[in-house]
């Protein structure tokens, strides 16, 4: 019998058309991009039973199984269901029927670098916010890209998101167990930004050059520099690849709680449904900004939201990149 | 009259709250989220408000030397035509709850600042005077500790000594200047400190008496010349590490008014031994740990008769390039040997 899909729905649910005629690819989401083995092994088993028995680990950290008929769908979607328990349920994520498979596919797998679960640099656990992300914003079918970085070094590329999210710290100093012996100094000259200098022995920071990333932190052998207890984080948004218009997300917010990350996100969802354009099935974000200006961004994207005291936002963005279509710096250079 | 009792928390707490009136009671405290790498806890000596805070299940990343010798300590000011030494900012005796090898730690800085050639360091002195040891019993090892090869494992130099269980504490009061509130509080009962008898790490102390020369420019110390990072975490975590260096520092535009501190410094550190005119010695990082190790093992007893390293592994535990100063001990004793041979 011929095949007679609903395109639309199949592709919600996170099976994709492929090349290869009446075969799809399922797109596995690993929010924070952290998983067990035993996760690992339900992935690995999907594709042994359902596809050819590889899988692609796909750019935000999940997973493409590719190869599997369309006919059975249904089987692997019962066969989901333990990972989505493990993986959706547990952050949150409300699922009507959990023998379904995945109920949307608009929003893009959360990434998030190794954080501070494991690295030292990281100011943050970064798997646990993109689940917690995860739990808040999915199922929805727009087209959003988030990940979360564990500090300014970026290993996550936040740059080329709708939603880039850097943990930071606000480095305190402890005067009098400070030596001067330049470590910190050194540190944020060779490595940052050089936001610190020797004053009589001490250490000075210009808060205006210091980005939070806590190398004073690490660097310092007396513990003069810890970071102020909870959570940080710088905000860039609207940064994409794409095939118009590539450019880095820059600065929105900084120094802001892990609320105010959360409930910025939350709040675009409806400010991005109200303006997206209806003729195209999924208008990319950063695009609807564009369209309304950051403006109307700003004014309905941080509605209700209430700042931690230190809070800041950014006065104006220009966002650096360069449009595809300008082709008058090529010049031919073999016939 | 017996010098041993059983105290029960609530009875400790009692005797604490009473110590606290006269004393600024002192101990390795718990410091959320103040670790190095976030998410991590630093564990350092700080006045207690509360016996509930005196962390026992974790070694502190730094030593007690604070109390004696603070990282950065104004001497005197002076303004041109005279100076005033500095006045410590109270007059408060502090009692200190420490483990043997940080007691026998301050014995080892008590030989450098007060009984050195007949000098006495008065800065160090006041601070130390003031000081009243209550002992930690330490039964069990941490990780990386070598107290037992270091002899440094055992004291009998404390005002009192506590043994901390789940139900209350028990305690031996050497002083009578405490047995009061210990005699009052608690009920008479045996109690005699024990001593850690064994270390998972052991180390193997070469002999001061036949050091070679050829030691000191012996290809051993080649390999720290590229993994040492002069980051100074070893020194500044010691318990022994009494280095220091004199910063005079003016106030504001003056050219005659300000203050002269006294900063700790590190062999390891950069700059530890410019000289002026640029001249430095130990510039390759190998050549700082010999010169830390010689200090630590051979030249320190041969002045004194005991080692100033009290073994208590702290530098083994923050190296972030994971140089293990036990280890290197017994490299250096295993060289020896070979050359022996």
């Amino acid at each position: 019998m011929s095949l007679d899909l609903n395109r639309k729905k199949v592709t919600k649910n996170a099976y994709r058309i492929t090349k290869r005629r009446n075969y799809t690819a399922l797109r596995v989401r690993v929010p924070g991009g952290h998983l067990n083995a035993a996760q690992l092994s339900i992935i690995a088993g999907l594709a042994e039973t359902f596809g050819d028995g590889t899988l692609h680990v796909t750019a935000r950290q999940g997973f493409e199984i590719p190869n599997i008929p369309f006919e059975r769908m249904s089987e692997v979607n019962a066969a989901l269901k333990p990972l989505l328990a493990e993986l959706q349920l547990r952050h949150g994520v409300q699922i009507d029927n959990i023998d379904a498979g995945y109920p949307g596919a608009g929003m893009r797998n959360i990434s998030a670098c190794v954080g501070n679960r494991i690295c030292p640099f990281a100011n943050a656990d970064t798997t646990a916010l993109a689940q917690r992300l995860e739990g808040m914003l999915y199922p929805n079918d727009l087209h959003v890209k988030i990940a979360v970085t564990g500090c300014p070094n970026d290993c996550v590329k936040v740059h080329l998101q709708d939603f880039g999210i850097v943990a930071i710290c606000e480095p305190e100093y402890h005067y009098d167990d400070c030596i001067g012996c330049e470590a910190c100094v050194k540190a944020c000259e060779r490595k940052v930004t050089g936001a610190l200098t020797m004053q009589n022995g001490k250490v000075y920071r210009d808060e205006r050059r210091c980005i939070g990333c806590g190398e004073c932190v690490l660097s310092c052998p007396t513990a003069a520099w810890t970071r102020r207890p909870g959570r940080l984080y710088r905000v860039l948004i609207m940064g994409r690849t794409g095939k118009r218009n590539p450019r880095l997300a820059m600065p929105f917010l900084d120094r802001v709680s892990e609320d105010v990350v959360c409930q910025l996100i939350k709040n675009t969802l409806p400010y991005a449904e109200r303006h997206r354009l209806k003729c195209i099935p999924k208008e990319h974000i950063g695009y609807i900004v564009d369209r309304t200006g950051l403006d109307v961004f700003k004014e309905e994207a941080l509605t209700g939201i209430e700042f931690n005291p230190g809070a800041r936002i950014a006065k104006t963005i220009q966002w650096p990149g360069y449009n595809t279509l300008n082709d008058a710096n090529f010049k031919l250079i073999s016939k | 009259m017996n010098k041993s009792f059983k105290l029960s928390s609530e009875q400790f707490k009692t005797v604490f709250a009473g110590l606290s009136e006269h004393y600024c009671i002192v101990g390795p405290k718990r410091f959320a989220g103040l670790g190095r790498f976030s998410d991590t806890d630093l564990i350092r000596y700080a006045p207690l408000t509360s016996i509930d805070e005196l962390e026992l299940a974790e070694k502190s990343c730094f030593s007690p030397k604070d109390l004696v010798f603070p990282p950065d300590e104004t001497l005197f000011y002076f303004n041109g035509q005279q100076f005033s030494e500095a006045a410590l900012p109270d007059n408060l005796e502090i009692i200190v709850l420490l483990r043997p090898c940080d007691i026998n730690g301050i014995d080892r800085l008590d030989r450098m600042f007060m009984k050195n050639a007949d000098v006495i360091d008065p800065y160090y002195q006041r601070r130390r005077s003031r000081l009243h040891f209550f002992m930690i019993e330490c039964r069990e090892s941490f990780e990386n500790c070598f107290c037992v090869s270091m002899n440094a494992n055992r004291s009998d130099n404390y005002a009192a000594a506590l043994r901390f269980g789940k139900d209350g504490v028990e305690a031996e009061v050497a002083s009578d200047k405490f047995l009061e509130t210990f005699a009052v509080n608690g009920s008479v009962f045996e109690f005699k400190p024990e001593f850690v008898s064994e270390n998972q790490i052991k180390v193997e102390l070469p002999k001061v008496e036949t050091m070679p020369p050829e030691i000191f420019t012996d290809k051993l110390w080649e390999e720290y010349d590229s993994r040492c990072i002069s980051c100074g975490r070893c020194n500044t975590s010691c318990v022994t590490c009494s280095c220091f260096t004199t910063r005079d520092l003016f106030y504001g535009d003056s050219r005659t008014c300000g203050e002269r501190r006294r900063v700790w410094d590190g062999c390891h550190l950069d700059g530890f031994c410019d000289m002026a005119g640029g001249h430095t010695f130990r510039k390759n990082k190998g050549e700082r740990m010999r010169f830390k190790t010689f200090h630590k093992i051979y030249d320190y007893r041969k002045r004194f008769g005991v080692d100033m390293c009290v073994g208590c592994g702290r530098c083994d535990d923050v190296c972030p390039e994971y140089i293990s100063f036990s280890n290197c001990i017994n490299k250096l004793s295993a060289r020896l040997k070979e050359g022996a041979e």
